[in-house]
Parts: C-alpha cells; structure tokens; sequence
C-alpha cells in the first residue's frame, strides 16, 4: 500500500511542482518555511485543490490523472484529513463530530455513535464525548480530529501541522500521543510541519519542500548531516556553502573559496559547523587552511555558547564561548578573522 | 429621541383598551388579519425559494456582473414602495412583459389577487433576506466543508449537515425581517394588488382604510403592527445590539 503523486499546480503566487512517494510503514514529514506550499500540496492529494497536470496513486487507484482527465471527488477519496486548527463542527458534540464520516457513507446511526465512542475511548476522551468543540482544550480537540479522521478506516492519513495550534507544554505530550496513535494506523501517512523538532521527532523519513519545490529527502540524521538548502542549514545551525570544487578548493561564486581536507570535483555544498570556527583580532599564523577577513555583526547567547555572525567576502557563524566572546569585545563588533581547519569542512555533491 | 417616542406614546395612549379584543374580532379585522398573515408568511415562502439560492451564487460564485445584480437585488429595498408596484403592475400586469404571456398562456392574472399580494411583499422583503443569508456564507470558514467532504459527504448532505446549521443565525435574522417587511408592506400591495377586503386587503391596507371611518378599529389593527415589530425587535437584540 502506498501514495504516489506527481503533480504541478499554480495557485495564487505558489507554484507547486512535486513528485512524492510514501510506501506504508514509512511516516513521511513534510518539513518546509511557511508559504512552501506544504497545506497545499495536502489539499491537491485530498481533492480539494484541482491540478494543473499530474497524478495522484493510491494502493494503485488512481485518484486523480490529468492526462486521462480522471479525477475522483474529495469524498470519495478514502483520505483521512486532520486540519490544523482541527476545523471540528462546532454545532456537534465530540461524538457526533466523530461519527459524521459514519453517517455520511451511510452508516445507521446506532452504530456509527457507537463505532464513535470506541475511537474517543481510543484518544482517551471518553468522558468528553458530549461535549462541544469550544468546550476542549487544544490537546483534546487535537485527538477528537484525529479520531474523526481515523474512524472511517481511511487508507490515507494526511495530517497538517497538528500540534501546531497547541502551546508548547502541551505540545510534548500531545505528539508522544500522536506518535503512538501513528504507528498503530496501517494505512499510508503524510504529515506536514514547519516545526523541525516536530518533524525529528515523528519522521521516518524527512522531505524538504521550499517554495513550491521538494529541496531535500532522506532520515532525519542524513538532512541534518548533509543539509542541501539554506533553510535546512539554518534549522540544523550549519554554516553552508554552494560552489565549484577543484580538488581540495572550493570557489564560492562571490569570489572567496574555501578549502577542505578531501578531495572534489563539480558543483558541491561545503558545510561547517559554526564550532569549528575560531575568531582573531589579529591576522593568525597558523595550521588552518581556511582564513578569512571579515567584520563582527550580531551576537546570540545561546545556552551557554555565543554565536557570532561574520560578514566578508566568505560570511560565518562562529560559536565560542562567553569568556571568549568578551575577552575580544566581539559585542563591539569590529574586524575579525575567521579560520576553520580543512579537516573541519564537510564537502559533498551538489 | 423624543420624536420617534411621541407617536408611539400616542398610539398607546389613544388604544381602546377597553374593547381591543371586541375591535379585533370584527369580520373585517380578522379577515384582514388572516390576509396579513398568508400574503406575509408566503412571501417568506417565495423569498426562501428565491433568494437561498441567489444568496448562494452572490456568495460563492464570481461572475462579470456580480456588484450589478447584487445593486439590482438590494434597489427594491431602497425603492419607494408605491414605485415598486408601478413596476410590478408594468411587468406582471395584463398587458405587462411577464404577465401578458402569463394571461395567454395560463390564464394566470396577478394584480388584485392574493398572489399578486404575496409577490408584492416578496418583491420588497426580499432583499433582506438575501443580504443576511449572503454575509452569513461570506463570514462562514469554507473549510468546514473541505471537511466535511473529507469525511466523505457529498455536496447536499454537506450543505444540510455543516452549511444551514453554520448559517442558521444569519438565516434566521433575514427570515424574521424579512417576514416583519412583508407583513408591513403597503405601497407596492396596494398598487399591484388592490386592496380588497378578504382579497389583498392586509392589516397596513386595513389600517389605512378605517382611519377615516373607524379609528378604533385602525388603532387596534396598528397595536398588532406594533407589537409584532417589537416582537422581532426583541428577538433579534443580540444581532443589532450586542452587549459586550
């Protein structure tokens, strides 16, 4: 069983432009900026946004084929969609908002409430099941979503930012929650967040969607180790750079280069880690290969580091310690160099 | 404050308590009653069947034209009534656009019949509904039926089931103005439809008609007016006059 989609859409500014596969089993997160298209794309595989070309698969049921000109409509799609403010009936209690999908395929009533009350035993809400929607908390509107999505057997689960409405404490709990309820779905699931500790937390696997377009995939520990975008290094808090490798060097198009301690051919990323970054009031004598001129812009404590961004022809984050930081008055910016050691530089294809 | 309380104060004064029900109750009020009541409710009728739908498409549709037909559907609340007949009687008239072929084809004529009264009242009442149910899908998240369609329900189990329930309280507003419009029609009534006792002749006409010779009967007849206005008044405070 699984979720094949090869789309193209334009809808307002967006354009979307991705080819996705999910096998089941595998928990795929959509991870992506704000405005990358992420709600979107859910919408298109759901039905309710109409494709410009492409096609949509599920357990080989083509759902939608521009080229054929099929397309099945959104309530026929046996797809579960949990909204991310939840979007639960405000005029129906928690069990007659579970029990809707019931009762619209035409499930007797008797049955449908209590197929119903056995899904909010399930998420633990039991004893709210004649409550209204204004009257849960954040966490429990969360889990009636989930279980009004999940109780008509659907073969696909598409969830979009579901702890995104939710404060953090509760977050915690909630998708240690949902994480459980996730791996017990046999179906096929696809998740979409902007939140990087959320995607870590739940994905198997990790795709990278940034304005319109799919940047990256692989596990969570393969993009963090090998960012490909300036987003994703921001998120991992890694120094990345696009060049031209010849050999050890690697020309930046801006005209500076950095050098590492392998060897490479072609269009490549360079990644450093900003703690592999040493700074120098004065011009450094030394082993690292890498030194560049630059000046000391903005500070940022973090914990019980501080990191410095460097602006120059090569731009650096740097992370060194408080002691350090003030023992050069880097809060006065100023110039600095910045060395890193080729054997510090990670290189790989672009 | 003054000015729109003294006429009031007035009618309550001038009321002849004493005998209201007895002046109620004459063949001529009541039948104008019962009119009012008809011509009013089934003006209601006609506008729920006219104008859900074309709140509908003002809602939710884009079509070249929209601000056009939608100036053209709130210019008979705007239009002074006596004209709104006048052009009633142009079209639906029996030698009108619409009513010549009516009268040829069915043998339907409308003016000064109890038809003609209900298309008066709905012609002029109409628009309130139209406005009140129009915003209430304007203001209403079209999510809700992304989600229910999710869930798998079609198009009028979804319209039944998530969109009248999510609208009712616009409804229901335009539905009681527009009924109170309806029922305090007399302009286009009296223009197009006549005023004929136990015809067309409703409780405004009734009114009009005794003041000159009985006026008892007249004020008994307003008091009803009165009281239904405030009724719906009353009901409809929490929209008009929230209380924060």
């Amino acid at each position: 069983m699984s979720l094949e989609a090869g789309l193209g859409l334009t809808l307002g500014k967006l354009v979307l432009e991705v080819e996705l596969a999910v096998a089941t089993g595998e928990l795929v997160v959509l991870l992506g900026p704000n405005g990358a298209g992420k709600t979107t794309l859910l919408r298109a595989i759901a039905g309710l946004v109409p494709l410009d070309r492409g096609r949509v698969v599920l357990d080989g049921d083509v759902l939608e084929d521009t080229a054929a000109g099929t397309r099945v409509p959104t309530e026929q799609r046996p797809v579960g969609f949990v909204f991310q403010d939840y979007l639960l009936f405000p005029h129906l209690s928690a069990l007659e908002n579970v029990a809707f999908g019931l009762r619209a395929r035409g499930i007797p009533k008797a049955e449908a409430r209590r197929r119903a009350a056995g899904w909010l035993d399930r998420v633990g809400l039991a004893a709210s099941a004649g409550a209204r929607p204004r009257a849960l908390s954040g966490g429990q509107a969360q889990r009636v979503a989930l279980a009004r999505a999940m109780v008509g057997d659907p073969r696909l689960l598409l969830l979009d930012e579901p702890l995104a409405a939710l404060d953090a404490a509760t977050r915690t709990e909630v998708r240690r929650d949902l994480r459980r309820h996730l791996a017990s779905f046999d179906g096929t699931r696809l998740l979409v967040t902007h939140d990087p500790l959320e995607a870590i937390a739940l994905a198997d696997r990790l795709v990278v969607l940034e304005a319109g377009r799919l940047t990256q995939t692989g596990t969570p520990a393969e993009v963090s180790a090998q960012p490909r975008s300036r987003y994703v290094a921001e998120l991992v808090g890694v120094n990345l750079y696009r060049g031209l490798a010849d050999g050890r060097s690697v020309r930046l198009p801006d005209g500076g280069a950095v050098v590492a301690a392998d060897l490479n051919y072609g269009e490549v990323f360079a990644a450093i880690h900003p703690h592999a970054v040493a700074l120098h009031r004065q011009p450094p004598e030394g082993t690292p290969r890498n030194v560049w001129s630059g000046t000391a812009d903005t500070l940022e404590v973090i914990g019980d580091r501080v990191r410095i961004r460097v602006t120059g022809l090569v731009p650096i984050v740097a992370e060194v310690t408080p002691a350090a930081a003030s023992e050069l008055h880097l809060g006065d910016g100023g110039p600095v160099w910045a060395t890193v050691k080729a054997t510090e530089v990670t290189v790989y294809p672009a | 404050m003054g000015f729109l309380a003294v006429p009031l104060l007035g009618l309550l004064n001038q009321t002849p308590w004493g005998h209201l029900l007895a002046e109620l109750t004459t063949p001529i009020a009541l039948q104008a009653l019962r009119l009012s009541l008809v011509c009013s409710l089934g003006a209601v009728a006609v506008s729920l069947l006219l104008g859900v739908p074309l709140a509908f498409v003002l809602a939710r549709v884009e079509f070249p034209g929209r601000n056009f037909v939608r100036a053209l559907t709130t210019l008979s609340m705007v239009l002074p009534p006596v004209v709104g007949g006048v052009a009633l009687l142009l079209a639906f008239g029996r030698r009108g656009l619409v009513g010549r072929w009516l009268d040829e084809a069915f043998g339907i004529t409308l003016p000064f019949t109890t038809a003609g009264a209900i298309l008066a009242e709905a012609f002029v009442a109409m628009p309130f509904l139209v406005i009140s149910t129009e915003a209430g899908l304007r203001a209403m998240d079209r999510r809700y039926e992304d989600a229910a369609a999710t869930l798998g329900a079609g198009r009028w189990l979804t319209f039944r089931r998530v969109t009248l329930p999510l609208i009712a309280p616009s409804l229901g507003a335009g539905v009681a103005l527009c009924w109170a419009r309806a029922l305090g029609e007399f302009g286009a009534t009296i223009t197009f439809a006549g005023n004929l006792p136990g015809v067309t002749q409703t409780m405004p006409l009734a009114v009009y008609i005794a003041l000159e010779t009985d006026l008892q009967a007249a004020i008994a007849l307003s008091l009803v007016l009165l009281v239904v206005s405030l009724a719906v008044l009353i009901s409809l405070r929490d929209r008009w006059f929230p209380t924060a």
